[in-house]
This record gives C-alpha cells, structure tokens and sequence, in this order.
C-alpha cells in the first residue's frame, strides 16, 4: 500500500468499491434482517457466507499453526524468517471469520452464549469453543510484534516465556477444529452428496488445511515480494513447495481410495453438475499442482511456486464450496447462488483482509528489514533477510 | 414413560383442524391461504399433505434421539424424558446447525425476521407435562391422530397392520428410524409419495459426530505429551551438539535440514 503509482490507484479504488458496496449491504442485512439480504431460504439454511467465510476462512489461515509448529517444535530454523507474515495471516483471518459469523448468526448479539450454555455433544460447540481460545492463542503469539514496536520489554518477556506452551495449545486447537469443521458434516449422511460424504471428512479437512497452509505463506510470501519490494525468500519456498507435494500425494491417494472403499468411485464418473464440480476441485488442488510441482524446474522457480500455491488455494476453496453448498443441492433440489449482499460482504471482508495486512506490514515489524539486524532481542521471530548465500546468518540468528 | 403420536393417514379426512388447533396452540396466524399452503413453514409447524384421495400429516418427529439437539451449542434444543423435544428461544444464537442437521428437515427459519427464532413442532410440552393430549390429537375428529404412551401405540400400530391385511404399507414410519421417533406414521401409499425418505439409518444420527468428538478428551493430553515431546527432542540434540562442539555456538544443528540443504545445488 506504500507505492503511489498506477496499479495502487487501481487497486485502491477496487478497494472503496468493495468497502462502499460491503457497508450498504452490511446496512441492509441488520436492517431487515437476513431474508432480504441473502438468497438462504429453509432448504438451504448455510450460504456462502458460512461456506466461503468461515470453513475457507479458518482453512487459509491453517499457515499459523503449520509454521509455528515447523518452526518451534519440529525447530526448523530456516522457515523463521517467514513466520511473522504467516502469524499475521492467520490472526487476521480469525479476526475477519468472527466478524462474518456476526453477519450469518440470526441473533448475533447471542455469540456468548456457548461460553455458559454448554452442549459437549454438539461438533459447532467445540468448534466454537477452539475458535475462541485460537484466537486468543493466535493474539498472545502476535503481541511480540506489536510490543516490540512500541519496546515494551516486560510484556514481551512475559509473551516470550510462555512461547512453547502457546504453540502447542496452537497446534493442538487448530488439529482439533479445522478437522471438526469437516465433522459438522458427518451427521448429514443422507443429505451430502456421496462424492463428498465421508466418515474420513475429519481426516480431509485437517490435511487440506495443512496444505492450503503452506499454500498460503508461499502465496503471501510472493505476493508480499511484489507489493512491498521485499526480496523473496526463495529456499524457505522450496522448501514448503517440497513438503507440499507429501501432503498433496497423500491427500490424493486417501481421497481415491475412500472413493473406491465406499463404492462410490462411479459416480465421479457420471455426467453432471456433481460430477464437474468434483473434477474442477481435483484438478485445481491435486492433479495441477502435483503435476507443476514434482518438476524440479518448477518447484524451484518462484513463478512456478507462486502458480501451484494458486493453485492449491483455489482448489480446497472449491472443495469447501462443494462441501457445504454443491453437495447439498441434489437432496435438497435447490441450486443456490449468494444474493449480491452476500457477496459484498465476503468482498468487503476479503478486501479489509488486504487493507489490514498492507497496514501491519507498513507500520509493524512484520518482514525482515533490508538490514539484517543484530538485536539480541527478537526471539522466536526476528525479522532478518534471507538470501541463499544467508542461510547460515538466518540460523546462527535462530538460535536466540 | 415417553409419550408419542400415532397418525394413521388411512383414517384421516384431510380436514386441516390439527393445523388449526396447532397454530392457535403455537400462537401462530391461521387463515385459508394458509391453511391452502402445502408445506411446513416457520408459521405451519404442521402440515396436512392431500395427494389425491390420500392424506399426510407431516411435523416433527420428535426424535428418541434427535440431530438438532444434539448438534445445537448452547443447548436450546432439548429431549425430555415425556417426549417432546423442546426449543429455547432465549438461547438460541441463530447459527441454524439444527436445520441443517435434521434428518426430515423439519425446523425452519424466521428468515423476515430481525431477531429472528427456529420454528418447529414442539410436541405442545406443556400441555403434555400438564398431562394432556397434544392439541393436535385433542382437536382429531376421527382419530386418525391419536397420543399416548409409545410401547403402547406401537402395539396398536402392529395390531392395525396385522388386522388388516393389505391395507397398510407394512411399515411404521418412525419405530426404528433414525433410532426412532415420538411421532409414527401408518400409510397406505408408500411414504415416499409425501417426501418421507425411508432407507434411514436405525442409528441415532448423533452417534456419527459423537464417536468423532468422544476422542478430544483423549487427544488434547496425547498431543500435548507428543508435541512438548517432540519439542524437547530437537532442542535437546541442539544443546548437545553445542556441548560436544559439533558446531559453533548459534549454528543450526538441525542435521536434517542441514543435509537436505548441502544436498541442493
């Protein structure tokens, strides 16, 4: 957001386009209520806003859990350098999924209510409860940023004690519901459609999520590199674009076999909306990026990292898509599509994202300064420019 | 013990008074359009279908072991032990999971409203608690809508279907779906001609997210044991290379990384 040249001028007057169109929708939705703002109807009482902004909303930001546990547990030192961004990603986007929860509940001034109205049977319970105490978890590992700004050295040392025991919570709430996510729909077998209904549904949404994670910080990462003229962080990439083909494959190979056990192989086979929307999702999430990023030429290019990270991303969006609205449609014999209030929110919502990234990356120290620093300070995440020939500069700083 | 409804479509005559006594019961308008209306709605909690000569009552099933309240968070949908399954409206926060969950799709939405409730048939809990008949099968000329004990209306069910051979379909709708209902259904056409699905599970559906969720409180001690685990592990192979002089002070000990990377051009 820093440039004042053409391409910012464009893409901020996108920018109040959505902001404007997003706040009139946000008008009509809390003025008349959720019949007149969104095409949700008895039949099809989850929309978009439910599909796109919270299950892809919580998926793209899996980067947080993903990185931190890479980074503090596994104590892979070279992904340091990429962790600040990832946390921001992730604390954003838990931030802008409460905020579209606000717009989908019909009683929204009633979100408290599980924290003493408690139904442990209920998979929305625990979802809500993991989503609660993430993002809390997800604020404490952000706060040394914004504390190191403003050299508040007590709480920071405070934050800093606490690192390793925050990240396991992390990790632990994060397995927990981006794979309840996908449990929410284990009690609908006879209204999902079989391509998608599966008991292993857990199972996909918490390995998707790791692989839209590291979708995403490569996808950041590069678009970061082009937009504020940060040098990218190459080798990190690679390293993510090769840990991202395991996971692919082994999501790949899970989802056909689970095709092939239920018997359900066939129908991925039978001409039909299903049967397109299923390929369109495979072939952007497995078949394309696996294909580009088993080349090694690609997998070391950063064009070629940035396409199958797009690819990816876009891929598991279309799977959550089909997940909770196309696989509905047969049973329910509705075909739904967001009424254009719902999709100014999600623009608005996608748009202040962006807003909000641009300006922590602008006034916080969120990517490494063109100066490798020295402070001692900075523990787990100092900013510190990576280079090929730096690798070693990186870890011998790590270390901390 | 638990109470239940037995309709039986064969001795009903279609005259909508169960839709009329409900909506008065459920304080919800009740006029001729809507009485001509052929499907539950947030202002129908009942609704008598006519496919020719044949009658069918649909409403909710009350389930043994019902979706909705088990997938609703703050717990707004309960089962009593009488039966009836109940709605909080004070509780609820609208996140609609129980209208998704429903395996007859039965509860539905306020959708015009600003502060907006989930309607379904609530099997009248306290008319039942009072000790009385639901205002549906009070209002019943014919009885074709009867209430009273389970066991013993599926007794009679039975006794129907048996007496009249060729009569019924040879099913009674709700005594193991789903686990079963508080409501059953007799027809004499298949239920499928008024959109009951049949081919449902006799499991409770709840048991499908349960068996998932019953792992948690096994999960959150294991993961943190393996993670903290794992934690101390690499770190540790980090003092000790550092005690051993393997490395200088501050470097990477990671050797798996650090393999991987000499590895690469």
């Amino acid at each position: 957001m820093a440039r004042t040249n053409f391409k910012f001028t464009f893409w901020k007057l996108v920018f109040l386009f959505l902001m404007a169109a997003g706040l009139y929708a946000t008008f009509v939705r809390f003025t008349q209520g959720l019949g007149a703002s969104t095409h949700l109807s008895d039949q099809f009482p989850w929309g978009i806003w439910i599909s796109f902004d919270v299950l892809c909303g919580v998926m793209l930001a899996a980067g947080g859990f993903t990185l931190t546990a890479a980074v503090h547990i596994l104590n892979i030192k070279r992904l340091h350098s990429i962790i600040r961004p990832t946390i921001l990603t992730a604390f954003l986007g838990y931030i802008l999924v409460c905020a579209a929860l606000m717009y989908d509940l019909g009683k929204p001034y009633n979100i408290w209510h599980p924290l003493i109205m408690r139904n442990p049977h209920s998979v929305m319970f625990e979802v809500a409860y993991c989503v609660m105490l993430y993002t809390t978890v997800l604020a404490l590992e952000f706060s040394p940023i914004v504390l190191e700004r403003f050299n508040l050295q007590k709480p920071l040392k405070v934050v800093r004690a606490i690192l390793i025991p925050l990240v396991i919570c992390g990790v632990i709430l994060s397995t927990l519901h981006q794979s309840s996510l996908g449990t929410l729909y284990l009690i609908v077998p006879e209204k999902l459609y079989p391509l998608w209904y599966t008991p292993l549904l857990p199972v996909f949404f918490f390995l998707s999520a790791i692989a839209v994670g590291l979708a995403m910080t490569i996808f950041e990462s590069s678009m970061s590199s082009k937009h504020f003229g940060l040098q990218l962080e190459l080798p990190v990439l690679q390293e993510l674009g090769r840990v991202l083909v395991v996971v692919l494959g082994v999501y790949a190979i899970l989802r056909f076999e689970d095709l092939a056990n239920r018997g359900v192989l066939g129908l991925a086979l039978r001409p039909g909306y299903e049967m397109y929307l299923f390929w369109l999702e495979i072939s952007l999430a497995v078949i394309l990026p696996l294909a580009l990023l088993v080349q090694r030429k690609v997998r070391s290019s950063a064009n070629g990292l940035y396409l199958a990270a797009v690819l990816v991303v876009l891929g598991f969006i279309t799977n959550r898509m089909n997940v909770s609205i196309t696989g509905f449609e047969g049973s329910t014999g509705i075909r739904y599509f967001p009424k254009w209030t719902e999709l100014a929110v999600t623009g608005m919502i996608i748009a202040a994202g962006f807003a909000l990234f641009g300006m922590a990356v602008k006034y916080l120290p969120i990517f490494p300064k063109e100066e490798p620093t020295h402070e001692p300070v900075t523990m787990d995440v100092s900013p510190v420019k990576v280079s090929p020939a730096q690798v070693p500069a990186v870890m011998e700083h790590a270390g901390d | 013990m638990s109470k239940a409804l037995l309709y039986d479509s064969t001795v009903c005559i279609g005259c909508k008074q169960c839709e009329q006594a409900c909506a008065s019961q459920n304080k919800l308008p009740y006029d001729d359009t809507i009485a001509a209306e052929e499907k539950q709605s947030a202002h129908k909690m009942t609704v008598v279908l006519t496919r020719g000569e044949k009658f069918m009552r649909r409403l909710c099933m009350n389930c043994t072991d019902p979706s909705c309240a088990s997938v609703c968070p703050v717990g707004a949908i309960q089962k009593t032990a009488l039966g009836p399954v109940t709605y909080d409206a004070s509780k609820c926060m609208g996140c609609r999971y129980c209208m998704v969950a429903c395996p007859f799709s039965v509860p539905k939405y306020e959708w015009g409203k600003l502060v907006p409730k989930v309607q379904k048939c609530t099997m009248c809990p306290d008319r039942v608690a009072a000790g009385k008949q639901t205002a549906c099968a009070e209002i019943c000329p014919t009885g074709a809508t009867k209430f009273g004990e389970r066991d013993a209306l599926i007794a009679e069910a039975e006794k129907r279907i048996r007496e009249n051979p060729g009569k019924y379909v040879e099913h009674i709708y709700g005594l193991e779906e789903v686990g079963g209902t508080s409501v059953l259904l007799l027809s004499s056409v298949p239920f499928e001609t008024f959109g009951y699905q049949t081919g449902l599970s006799k499991d409770p559906m709840p048991m499908l997210t349960y068996r998932v969720l019953s792992h948690i409180p096994d999960f959150i001690p294991l993961g943190g044991m393996v993670l903290g685990g794992v934690w101390w592990i690499t770190h540790r192979r980090e003092e000790v290379a550092l005690a051993e002089g393997r490395v200088a002070p501050g470097k990477s000990t990671d050797s798996k990384t650090a393999n991987k990377n000499g590895r690469k051009p």
